[in-house]
């Protein structure tokens, strides 16, 4: 879900236009308005990595999505 | 949404599972891969990933939806705990129709018990609040990802003094089940496709000793079906070159040490027990129990439980199902006596649950 609004170690994180409330006091690592977050039973668990994300979809596009597979 | 459609190209998927059938064709034997984690249960159904699959690369769902693992014996204290007007029990929804010896929540709610579903621990902690001449008892039922959770709000209920918050606390601990299964020689397990929530809170080190110990390999994989043909390709791969390793395919949301502070709350709420799993029975240091300086918000401690012996429906096939026994399309219960709607076991309950995934989206 991405963080819309952040007061304190309260946030709204939205996803699909649902909002919801949650808590970031279980995330050892610092979140902001923008971040992209997994949220559990009204916690942030985890902070999603851009760089991440886009080596691994990166990695798979180059294998799989090139023209001689098709 | 970001993070979420890219992983979900048709094409893409299609291409992997083409080279997955490719890279099956090297296999001496049937290879199987267990899945441990509701989301990737649903996934699985949701996306037909096994209608991709050759067959010599099968997949097989383990107990990773908290709900159905939970005991009957332990529905049967929440159950008694909502027989006292004085307390409200508060719950995860799914929890709700999950049958006890001789009833459910559902059904003690409908005669008049007050029962309530809360989105999050700390609902329940506010609950204790507004209501201070009532008793507040939280069901504390999962994994690694709940148990932090639920942790925080013990924190929240000691920080505001409260007197009449606890937590009925059934939580579990996943690398222990899986070592239990790897063991077994009917299941013959070929890999372990790693729980993806549970894993950004554990971490993928916690996977190291069962990869080490039992030669098998470890994916953590997330749970969209890019991700999941990715982590079977990855398994794939390590029982081709003849490997047993963790890996982390989630790198997006897990790391190698896990969400340090979350566990350090675990930690500090909770130590580990032995716990009963529907299906696997006592598993030794497989729970989490409520440590004693927070005895004040157990359950366990301040409440007296009298349960008779519980009784399970012996139709019932949900310990062979979590085990990944059987599939529930081979459980005579299945969509005949046992529905969503009028659950005999479990699995059919929670939708994370391996039945209730089988019904929704067939095979």
């Amino acid at each position: 879900m991405k963080i819309v609004a952040r007061d304190g170690d309260n946030i709204i994180a939205e996803v699909d236009s649902v909002r919801k409330e949650a808590s970031v006091m279980l995330l050892g690592e610092e979140v902001a308005v923008g971040d992209y977050v997994i949220v559990h039973a009204g916690f942030a668990i985890s902070r999603l990595d851009e760089e991440y994300a886009e080596e691994t979809l990166r990695l798979m596009r180059e294998v799989f999505l090139s023209e001689d597979m098709a | 949404m970001k993070f979420q459609d890219e992983f979900r190209d048709r094409t893409l998927v299609q291409n992997m599972a083409d080279n997955i059938r490719k890279m099956a064709e090297k296999l001496k034997a049937p290879v199987n891969f267990m899945e441990v984690c509701g989301t990737h249960t649903m996934s699985i159904y949701q996306y037909g990933i096994r209608s991709l699959l050759p067959e010599n690369v099968r997949l097989v769902s383990g107990p990773g939806c908290p709900v159905c693992v939970t005991p009957v014996g332990y529905l049967d204290k929440a159950l008694a705990c909502t027989a006292d007007p004085h307390n409200i029990v508060a719950t995860f929804g799914d929890m709700l129709r999950v049958p006890g010896s001789h009833s459910s929540l559902m059904e003690e709610r409908a005669k008049g018990a007050d029962i309530r579903i809360v989105y999050s621990p700390m609902d329940a902690v506010a609950l204790a609040r507004n209501n201070p001449e009532r008793k507040v008892i939280f069901l504390g039922v999962g994994f690694e990802t709940t148990a932090p959770t639920i942790a925080a709000s013990i924190l929240a209920a000691a920080a505001q003094k409260l007197t009449n918050f606890c937590v009925l606390a059934s939580h579990k601990t996943m690398p222990v089940p899986m070592e239990i299964l790897t063991a077994d020689p009917e299941l013959n397990l070929g890999g372990y496709l790693c729980p993806a929530h549970v894993s950004t809170v554990i971490g993928g080190n916690a996977y190291k000793p069962l990869a080490e110990k039992y030669r098998i390999p470890c994916v953590v994989t997330g749970f969209e079906p890019a991700d999941v043909m990715q982590g079977i390709e990855m398994l794939l791969a390590q029982v081709l070159r003849g490997e047993s390793r963790v890996e982390i395919q989630y790198s997006r949301a897990v790391s190698w040490e896990g969400n340090k502070k979350a566990q350090g709350i675990l930690h500090q709420l909770f130590e580990p027990s032995d716990a009963v799993w529907r299906g696997l029975g006592l598993l030794p240091g497989s729970g989490l129990a409520i440590r004693a300086e927070y005895a004040a918000f157990d359950a366990e401690n301040i409440l007296s439980f009298d349960i008779p012996e519980p009784i399970e429906n012996r139709a019932c096939r949900c310990g062979d199902v979590l085990k990944g026994k059987l599939s529930p399309f081979d459980c005579p219960l299945f969509s005949t006596v046992c529905t969503p709607e009028s659950p005999v076991g479990a699995c059919m309950v929670s939708s994370e649950g391996t039945c209730a995934a089988a019904y929704k989206y067939g095979r």
